[in-house]
């Protein structure tokens, strides 16, 4: 069985997926960045990378992290508490 | 024991009864509160509801680095960070923060780096649902700001 990674959305991200979260194949090589650039034309994402933060296993996370099977990984639109 | 108290909960903020329960040591010379209000209008526009959403086991993490932060900047002997999620009516109090220390230079400047914290750096989103159903999902103008300094 190949690696999988979980993926849960938030906000704007939930909206556009129409999804809380997911399963999705792990490639190999692949960083945060490059999942979400996939995720980005798959469901038209409308925020550029340089707007998001990532976490990993509810640890925010550079955008280049290397992926591993089983993180769980979440991208962070522009958040506005208060 | 922790003398921060960090909470994300989708029932009303109660700020008298907080307030009642708060203990106050005697070397406490200060305690000021901010309430964060759903005002009515915003940019404009005239606000129906909010909708809170919130990664939570992120956000408490967040405000507990916030909170030694700020205890550790502005000497606070207390903080407390309490926000809303789910649907919020225009009144309804969204956030709450404390910061109990020596003076009220201190309290005033830990009060205001608590919520200026969580405005930039909690993961905790609104969407704005206005009078005619359009709604947006709000961002706060420093987060890329924040994103390239961090």
């Amino acid at each position: 069985m190949s690696s999988v990674i979980e993926i849960k959305y938030f906000a704007v991200l939930k909206e556009y997926s129409g999804k809380t979260s997911e399963q999705v194949a792990l490639s190999n090589n692949e960083s945060a960045e490059t999942l979400y650039r996939k995720l980005q034309v798959q469901y038209r994402f409308p925020l550029a990378t340089a707007e998001l933060r990532v976490a990993i296993n509810d640890e925010f996370a550079s955008m280049d992290t290397l992926l591993h099977a089983n993180d769980k990984v979440i991208f962070i639109p522009p958040v506005a508490g208060g | 024991m922790d003398p921060h108290v960090y909470r994300i909960q989708s029932q009303n903020i109660n700020c008298a009864e907080l307030r009642q329960n708060l203990a106050v040591e005697n070397h406490t010379g200060g305690l000021v509160f901010f309430e964060g209000i759903v005002r009515k209008q915003n940019h404009g526009l005239t606000v129906r509801y909010l909708d809170y959403e919130c990664y939570d086991v992120l956000a408490i993490k967040e405000m507990q680095r916030i909170a030694k932060e700020a205890e550790e900047r502005f000497q606070l002997a207390s903080t407390g960070q309490i926000h809303r999620v789910g649907r919020l009516n225009v009144g309804d109090v969204a956030v709450l923060v404390y910061a109990m220390a020596e003076h009220r230079q201190e309290a005033f400047a830990g009060c205001r780096y608590l919520i200026d914290s969580i405005k930039t750096r909690v993961p905790i989103w609104k969407k704005e649902v206005y009078e005619d159903n359009s709604s947006t999902w709000v961002r706060c103008h420093e987060h890329i700001n924040h994103v390239e300094h961090r």
